[in-house]
């Protein structure tokens, strides 16, 4: 569980947000949404302990891993690792042999989680947008997370591949009781697939109900 | 050939020379610095007429100005546009210190050249040790940060993300491409020295799609490019750094046209 207590954060003078009072609970799929400075990166830093509050208190189980899938990454035509290397890149070193056998066991379970298996040979560079996505997902899922952060993993995707890749997330989420923040603009998305918005607003935040979540406020600056 | 001790001596050193280099060639491509490469070793020739007019040794001078001048980049600025121009600035800075350098000691033109554009006769049994005990240390440091330095590598933002200490790791990486530099510039000269370090690196990525064959094939490359080299400047007596640049280069252009006939297949 995370749970905000009137959390506050400041750069020098410059308030981020002030008083953030929310809870999100184990197995959750939660939409995190705000304007382009909203405060949305800072949350999610002090959520994975990078960046500290300047008061209130959040208070998170600092033993459970986070995975964060970020939104931009440097890959072009010319990148050389193929989707299994890429997704190894995450994997810590190790000589001994029965280390290895259960890495690559991990691997080919996490390839198989993310429908990969079949693409785990093709260069990352060459993949569509939708497979680099799930390349990075699979990624993040390498060091067993119970809350799995999405930075906007949907943004530059088109409609039908943008739902392959969140009915990956929700499968995680039910079938693995994954905590899941999406951060997003997409209200489509939001309807589908989570169960609560949390909106950033004025400098803080307004913890809505998914069934009461509407069109307007994300013109509003979602 | 052999029955020279030069050749020997420049085999030996070459040697450690390409398998350093080709080592740190795939990092060097795949941070994208190859640019940086290259000025460094422009400050590599001003620090070994720095070290001739002090009277230090060429190496050591060219280690000192290396060093100091990667450390500091590793601090400049983040954003890239200003870093290139930052890194164009110094680099004409240090070739004009480095003719500022010669020009000031008292030692002959073709010292200069040897620097500049590499020489196999001029290698000692003892600058081989040193070059040795270089190359050496810079594949230790590659072995103890081989997994967070690829991480970081591949997919800087992803390492960031996964809480990996990249500031520390990319000066780590920027101390041993200094070493390299310097250890490489003693057999192709501080000009071309960026050939070793870019291009094996830059022909491996079209042809394999991991890490530990990247490696094995940027160093096979760079290997097969100072002995065929090395060969042929001894039967030819031409130049060592052109075959070196000139199997380089052609190896470079075939991956290049394999990776796009691949891409059409």
């Amino acid at each position: 569980m995370i749970e905000a207590k009137n959390l506050t954060k400041r750069f020098g003078k410059q308030l981020v947000f002030e008083n953030l009072n929310f809870t999100i609970n184990d197995g959750e799929f939660i939409s995190l949404i705000g304007p382009n400075g909203s405060g949305k990166t800072t949350l999610v830093k002090i959520i994975m302990g990078l960046e500290k509050e300047t008061s209130g208190e959040l208070l998170i189980d600092k033993k459970q891993t986070i995975g964060y899938v970020p939104q931009f990454r440097n890959i072009d035509l010319d990148y050389p690792l193929d989707m299994e290397q890429f997704i190894r890149l995450n994997l810590k070193f190790t000589m001994s042999p029965a280390k290895r056998r259960e890495n690559n066991l991990l691997i080919t379970d996490i390839l198989k989680r993310t429908h990969l298996t079949e693409l785990k040979n093709r260069p990352l560079g060459l993949a569509s947008g939708g497979e680099k996505q799930k390349a990075y997902l699979a990624q993040a899922l390498l060091n067993n997370p119970k809350i799995l952060i999405l930075d906007e993993s949907t943004a530059s995707l088109d409609v039908e591949v943008k739902m392959q890749l969140m009915d990956l997330v929700q499968e995680l989420n039910q079938k693995e009781h994954l905590t899941v923040i999406f951060i997003t603009h997409d209200y489509e998305l939001t309807k589908k697939y989570t169960h609560r918005a949390l909106f950033f607003r004025d400098k803080t935040i307004e913890d809505v109900e998914v069934k009461n979540v509407s069109e307007d406020m994300f013109e509003m600056g979602g | 050939m052999f029955e020279y001790e030069f050749m020997r001596e420049a085999f030996i050193a070459s040697t450690f020379i390409a398998i350093t280099a080709g080592l740190v060639g795939v990092f060097v491509v795949s941070r994208n610095m190859s640019f940086l490469s290259h000025t460094l070793s422009e400050i590599g020739f001003a620090g070994a007429a720095f070290g001739i007019l002090v009277g230090i040794s060429p190496l050591a001078g060219m280690i000192i100005f290396t060093l100091v001048s990667s450390i500091a980049v590793g601090s400049l600025s983040s954003e890239s546009s200003r870093r290139e121009a930052s890194i164009s600035a110094i680099s004409s800075l240090f070739i004009g210190l480095g003719i500022l350098f010669l020009s000031l000691s008292s030692e002959s033109s073709s010292y200069a050249t040897n620097i500049l554009f590499g020489s196999i006769v001029g290698i000692s049994s003892k600058e081989v040790n040193q070059l040795m005990i270089l190359a050496l240390f810079v594949i230790f440091v590659f072995i103890i940060f081989y997994k967070p330095l690829s991480f970081d590598s591949f997919d800087h933002i992803g390492a960031r993300a996964a809480g990996l200490k990249t500031r520390l790791l990319s000066i780590a990486f920027l101390v041993t491409l200094a070493l390299s530099v310097s250890i490489g510039a003693q057999i192709v000269g501080s000009l071309l020295v960026f050939v070793l370090l870019t291009l094996p690196g830059a022909t491996a990525k079209y042809l394999v799609h991991s890490v530990p064959k990247l490696i094995m094939v940027s160093v096979g490359l760079s290997l097969a490019g100072v002995w065929l080299g090395l060969y042929l400047a001894f039967v030819t007596n031409w130049p060592v750094t052109f075959f070196i640049s000139g199997f380089e280069v052609i190896a470079y252009f075939l991956g290049l046209s394999y990776k796009n006939w691949k891409l059409n297949h």
